[in-house]
């Protein structure tokens, strides 16, 4: 067992964004989980942030995860305040429902 | 430092797991709480590697604030009982491998930068603020992010407060046939059109509603 590099780090943020991906590919029934997926995705860049922020000395990436902290907090904000509304006005949150735009 | 390895395999298969977890399980509220574990490894992880603050900053506003709020909203909206269940979809199991190829083709990317990173040892060098590791974490981050950094700070509590007052506007209703008190229209009464004076010829009276 080798001791943790920078390696090892990034490869975990690398694991954990595609997962997010995956979830937001793969899913069909519900938008809150899409949300969700993305969080997964910010917080894959964040473990790469505060990685690289570690290991090369610079305090400046661990700034950046703050600052990706804040919009993700307000994006989820904005995302369920959104969910929420839609939901009053059509009464179903569901992926396939959501089809107003016909995109 | 077999200890902290033994830490990280374990924190970052907590992790993994579940991440996985959060986008298959099909109640919505396990999603939730899968995502909440996945919270609080990472930042474990983030104690472990040094940036303290950055850890307890991730415990405070995603797990105490963001993974809350998602609680509320899957409370709120009901979908607990809506099963999500990709895999049994019928219709969706077309973007399944779609979906499969594309994630695995963006991984092998993703480890390929990784791997190309291990030959680039110059680009090290290119460091501009460095960690004084005779100051805590916390201060060390307090000296650069109003110093340097104040003015993106500064955008970021503004997209704060953009998102605060977008959140408000989205999701308030005007509800009609409650009475309100309306301070504009008691204020700009005027006594002409609340009073009128009448003569009140006798044995004949007046009717209210005139």
């Amino acid at each position: 067992m080798t001791s943790i590099g920078l390696g090892h780090y990034l490869t975990l943020g690398a694991i954990i964004f595609t997962i997010g991906v995956v979830g937001i590919f793969l899913n069909r029934k519900n938008i809150i989980v899409i949300l969700m997926s993305i969080e997964l995705i910010l917080l894959a860049v964040n473990i790469n942030f505060v990685a690289f922020s570690i290991f090369l000395n610079d305090i400046s990436g661990q700034i950046f995860t703050l600052f990706i902290l804040t919009v993700a907090a307000a994006e989820a904000a904005i995302g369920l305040a959104i969910i929420v509304v839609y939901y009053r006005n059509s009464s179903s949150i569901r992926v396939e429902d959501i089809n107003s735009l016909k995109g | 430092m077999l200890a902290h390895s033994l830490f990280f395999y374990f924190f970052s298969l907590i992790a993994i797991v579940s991440a996985i977890m959060v986008t298959v399980s099909k109640n919505t509220v396990h999603s939730v709480f899968f995502l909440i574990l996945d919270f609080i490894s990472i930042s474990s992880l983030f104690i472990m590697i040094g940036a303290e603050f950055l850890g307890m900053i991730m415990l405070i506003v995603y797990v105490g604030a963001v993974a809350i709020l998602f609680l509320f909203v899957v409370m709120m909206v009901n979908v607990a009982q809506q099963k999500n269940q990709w895999f049994s979809a019928k219709g969706s199991s077309k973007h399944i491998p779609v979906g499969i190829i594309v994630s695995v083709i963006i991984f092998f990317e993703l480890i390929i930068v990784i791997g190309g990173w291990k030959y680039k040892p110059d680009l090290v060098t290119a460091m501009s603020l460095n960690i004084d590791k005779d100051i805590s974490n916390t201060h060390s981050i307090g000296y650069v992010l109003y110093t340097d950094y104040v003015h993106i700070f500064q955008l970021s509590g503004m997209i704060l407060l953009v998102a605060m007052i977008g959140a408000i506007v989205l999701t308030f209703r005007h509800r009609t046939g409650v009475k309100r008190q309306s301070y504009f229209s008691q204020i700009s009464r005027e006594r002409s059109d609340s009073i009128e004076i009448l003569e009140v010829q006798s044995n004949k009276g007046v009717k209210a509603d005139d």
